[in-house]
């Protein structure tokens, strides 16, 4: 597996890997999207400035993304890069999971 | 939900409205189906069936009643299970094409997956929701949930989530098919029967006596009359058929027509028509007495009538009885080649009693005869016990009986005294039994054939020598002498005894009536003369007679002549 080192976070700017992309999937304004969105905000704006994208779909918009997109359990982040692709589950509530879960700490 | 009871059969109506599932046998069971608009539970342990019983359920509801499926895989890949079902003839990718049904494959990896908090199934209810709306479906399947369970681990949600699924799934009416593990103790792995209240059946793979049967069991039914037995079930290329156990009653319809057995001594025999349709004929007697044969002239007479047979074979292949068949005058090829003569051959080893009688089933099922032939029963024995034999015989004849099939057994029989009492305990649940036997005399072997028994008829009691020839099966009148019976060469002897007897007879009758013409030549003559003599006598009384009545004349004109003379004077 091609890994990027967490413990490397911050250090390489040249590597694109450290750009972060991530698509939020919530559904509509449930209780569990709406705090899923706001912890997943705090944590790129604490542990990310400047250097991610963020992207939030509303799966009941775009209801063929679920099959595409093997959605079972919502709220789901998925980190687009940098590799590997990681998939979160939950409002995100657990900052310390979710920072491991991004590789952002070890 | 009552109004909805449109495809569901009148005598359904009173109870909960069903949806017909097209798997032959099991809306037999389930009188009508499985719950319509709810969902039914299906979980038995691996590779016994669950996942085919229900992409049937899915695809003869998009073929045969007009109802669009869902089929939502935890497991196998949806080009994975195209291909394993492709071998049923069912053409997923096609259907999937039409509109008619969607699979969807859900991919869930432990690995894959971090659980930050709380969370819910949304994306399932959207997904399965989106799919569902696609196509209109009215089935749906969830094939096996319980996969989500080893890729989340928050229980408390989890059966929170499938909870709220299940409602929701009633809420969208559409009838659902959840498939799941057996657990240890219980129905299955997560308990997945405490969310599915309405209907559960279990399916089970049972291997005794190195025979493995497939089972199914309804557990449960609410709200409905069901079959409680286990049945066996079989999977061939055609799909499932399960098949109901007992018929429980005895109410079949009857039938006074009659079907000739091809042999016309023995039809005289009973009561000069042959056999009622739509009954069943056991033929037993010791090896090669000609039971085969009888049968082969059976059914050769039987499309001889445009009527359509099956015959099993569980001994000889289906060549080699058209071969042996042909030897005695039977041209059984013609019959196949034109399409009313089916030959079914098989090992009784090939299947438990179970899967046969299925097979059995779905073979009439599907050619329509009005004979049937079993050739022998006696083979079946050694895939069961007796019993086992007798209770598959039973089901057997009653199906054939309330489709109005006839149906012939042989059955082979020991050389032993005692005779009459084996044959699997069937010679009482027959309606007409003829025993073939080997009669030993004079240094040679014969056969003899009697009517045992035949319900509602005359017939006779005589027993009768039963002879093959290369044209064809014949009863003849065994001699009954001063020896005992006579058969064969020594029937043939007698024979000829008898004719030379009457040449001889004949002979003795014509001396015997030249002899009495004579005689009667001689009296005639001896009569003739007589009258002449008579006659004779006659003539001399007559002359005496006149020559007195001459003289009397004369006398008395002499004396008027007196007297007037004397007056005269």
């Amino acid at each position: 597996m091609i890994n990027q080192s967490p413990t490397q976070e911050n250090t390489d700017p040249e590597d694109e890997g450290q750009h972060y992309v991530l698509q939020l999937f919530v559904t509509g304004i449930s209780l569990n999207s709406v705090r899923a969105i706001a912890n997943i905000k705090q944590i790129c704006e604490q542990y990310l400035p400047g250097k991610y994208s963020l992207e939030i779909i509303d799966v009941h918009q775009q209801k063929t993304l679920a099959e595409r997109e093997q959605l079972i359990a919502l709220p789901l982040l998925i980190k687009r890069l940098p590799l590997p692709e990681r998939r979160l589950i939950g409002d995100l509530s657990d900052t310390k999971k979710v920072l491991s879960g991004l590789g952002i700490i070890n | 939900m009552s109004l909805e009871t449109a495809n569901t059969s009148n005598s359904y109506l009173s109870s909960l409205p069903k949806t017909l599932t097209g798997i032959t046998g099991l809306d037999e069971i389930t009188k009508g189906g499985l719950p319509k608009g709810r969902p039914t539970l299906i979980c038995g342990s691996a590779g016994c069936g669950k996942t085919l019983f229900s992409i049937e359920f899915i695809v003869r509801g998009a073929l045969e009643f007009n109802e669009p499926g869902v089929f939502m895989a935890f497991e196998e890949k949806s080009e994975e299970l195209a291909q394993n079902v492709a071998s049923l003839g069912f053409d997923l990718n096609q259907l999937q094409r039409d509109k008619l049904i969607r699979l969807d494959h859900v991919h869930i990896e432990r690995s894959e997956i971090e659980e930050t908090g709380e969370y819910d199934l949304d994306g399932l209810f959207i997904r399965l929701g989106y799919a569902i709306d696609q196509i209109g479906a009215k089935r749906v399947v969830l094939d096996t949930i319980e996969n989500l369970f080893s890729g989340l681990t928050n229980q408390g949600i989890l059966r929170a989530e499938l909870r709220r699924l299940f409602e929701w799934l009633k809420e969208r009416k559409v009838t659902t098919i959840i498939t799941g593990e057996r657990g240890d103790g219980t129905l299955t792995r997560h308990g997945l029967e405490e969310y599915v209240s309405d209907c559960v059946i279990l399916l089970d793979h049972r291997v005794s006596n190195q025979i493995s049967t497939r089972l199914l069991r309804i557990v449960k039914y609410r709200g409905s009359m069901h079959g409680t037995n286990e049945y066996p079930f079989l999977i061939n290329e055609k799909g499932i058929s399960v098949l109901p156990v007992t018929s429980l009653t005895l109410d079949h319809p009857v039938s006074s027509d009659r079907i000739s057995s091809g042999i016309p001594a023995l039809d005289k025999m009973l009561d000069g028509q042959g056999f009622f349709k739509g009954s069943s004929i056991l033929i037993s007697g010791t090896a090669g007495t000609g039971k085969t044969s009888i049968a082969a002239s059976f059914a050769n007479e039987a499309c001889l009538q445009n009527r359509r047979c099956i015959y099993f074979a569980f001994e000889e292949s289906s060549h080699q009885i058209i071969r042996n068949m042909r030897s005695i005058g039977f041209d059984l090829q013609t019959h196949i080649d034109k399409g009313l003569l089916k030959f079914q051959a098989s090992r009784p080893t090939l299947n438990g009693l179970e899967m046969h009688l299925v097979a059995i089933h779905r073979q009439i099922k599907e050619f329509k005869p009005s004979v049937v032939i079993l050739d022998p029963i006696t083979n079946l024995i050694t895939v069961g016990t007796v019993s086992d034999v007798k209770s598959m015989l039973i089901r057997l004849i009653d199906f054939l009986q309330a489709e109005q099939i006839t149906v012939l057994f042989t059955a082979l029989t020991l050389n032993n005294v005692i005779n009459e009492q084996t044959d699997e305990g069937v010679s009482s649940l027959v309606d007409a039994w003829l025993l073939v036997k080997d009669i030993e005399f004079n240094g040679e072997r014969n056969r003899g054939l009697y009517v045992m028994k035949s319900r509602g008829m005359k017939h006779s009691n005589q027993v009768r020598e039963f002879i093959i020839t290369d044209k064809g099966l014949d009863l003849v009148d065994v001699y009954l002498g001063s020896e005992g019976v006579l058969t064969g060469s020594a029937r043939e002897a007698q024979q000829l005894l008898e004719e030379t007897g009457i040449v001889l007879r004949e002979y003795a009758t014509t001396r015997k009536d030249r002899e009495i013409e004579r005689k009667k030549l001689i009296l005639e003559s001896k009569i003739a003369s007589l009258k002449e003599e008579f006659e004779s006598v006659q003539d001399e009384l007559n002359k005496t007679y006149i020559e007195d009545e001459l003289r009397k004349e004369v006398m008395q004109k002499n004396r008027e002549q007196m007297t007037r003379s004397r007056h005269n004077e």
